[in-house]
């Protein structure tokens, strides 16, 4: 990660937040377009989780981060903390290379 | 003083929203220890906290550069989760303050929690509270959290011994589950997955999770068929 990165996503992220503040006044969503918005997060979320444990220099795979996920989902699942879920998927992340 | 803090702790939107706060402080610390762990210098990682500051696309951009991806994926898949920012900003506009320079400032505390404590009050006085209570609580703590986590990430080591590289799928799966209640963002939460799956090997590394939001378009078109049919 470099400066200007961090700065686009400053910018960006800051951006969505002041233009909707100040659009407020004037702009009123439709329905369906507010739906489809609220769409997005659940969609690109399980994007990053399927990407960033399934592939593998642009091919699938299957491997050690698939472990940590499914403990991580379970623990999640059973409404562990945050903090414990991502503990519980790097710990059997790295139990199984250890294997 | 006794009073006062009495007083505020009466209250129960400023009481949840301090709670929250709190709360969120621990998500802090994994942030920062993840983004040690991903590569990211101390100061980044805090700059990031303090102006970026939505959590999912800060995760999401750490977790890219973690997982070797290109800056233009982290700034896409980071710019796509916060973009429900700009929806919140639309609803929570309204009880903000008339004047600029407090809009402007205030903008910055529009996330997921000043925004839902805020929601669930019933007259805009309380809204208002709230919504400022819960934001500046989160990001005092959230930021503190982000410092504490920078620094414990640097007595942990090599991240991989632990498998803290491999952490954020689990937590992305954590920031998804809210979502799984309703049948519209389960669909769009599956269909991005399906589309993120097939276009692995067909797609050039870092488009996948961008063609992701497709599942958004899917799981609308579904949805307005059945709400046709019925």
């Amino acid at each position: 990660m470099d400066w200007s990165l961090v700065m686009l996503l400053a910018v960006g992220c800051y951006g969505y937040k002041a233009g909707g503040v100040l659009a407020s006044k004037k702009i009123k969503l439709s329905e369906e377009r507010e739906r489809l918005l609220n769409y997005v997060a659940p969609a690109v979320l399980s994007g990053l989780i399927i990407t960033q444990t399934f592939e593998n220099e642009g091919q699938l795979y299957v491997g050690a981060p698939a472990a940590g996920l499914v403990a991580g989902a379970l623990a999640a699942y059973l409404k562990a903390p945050f903090p414990l879920v991502l503990a519980i998927a790097a710990a059997a992340t790295a139990l199984v290379r250890l294997l | 003083m006794f009073n006062r803090v009495q007083a505020f702790w009466s209250q129960s939107h400023k009481r949840d929203g301090f709670a929250l706060g709190l709360a969120v402080g621990t998500f802090g610390i994994t942030f920062g220890v993840l983004a040690n762990a991903a590569g990211i210098s101390d100061l980044m990682a805090v700059v990031l906290s303090l102006f970026v500051f939505t959590g999912a696309s800060q995760f999401a951009a750490v977790g890219v550069v973690n997982a070797g991806g290109e800056p233009l994926t982290a700034l896409g898949t980071a710019l796509l989760l916060g973009a429900r920012n700009g929806v919140y900003g639309l609803s929570v506009g309204r009880i903000l303050p008339v004047g600029k320079f407090k809009r402007l400032l205030g903008a910055q505390l529009v996330i997921d929690e000043s925004v839902a404590v805020s929601s669930l009050q019933l007259d805009d006085r309380d809204a208002r509270e709230a919504f400022w209570v819960t934001g500046l609580s989160v990001f005092i703590f959230w930021n503190l959290g982000t410092v504490v986590g920078v620094l414990l990430g640097d007595v942990v080591g090599d991240p991989r011994t632990w498998g803290l590289d491999a952490a954020f799928p689990a937590g992305f799966f954590a920031l998804l589950m809210p979502h799984l209640r309703s049948q519209e963002k389960r669909q769009s939460a599956l269909w991005g997955a399906l589309i993120a799956l097939a276009a692995i090997p067909i797609l050039p590394s870092g488009l996948p999770v961008i063609a992701s939001v497709g599942g958004v378009f899917i799981a609308a078109f579904a949805s307005s068929l059945r709400r046709r049919r019925s």
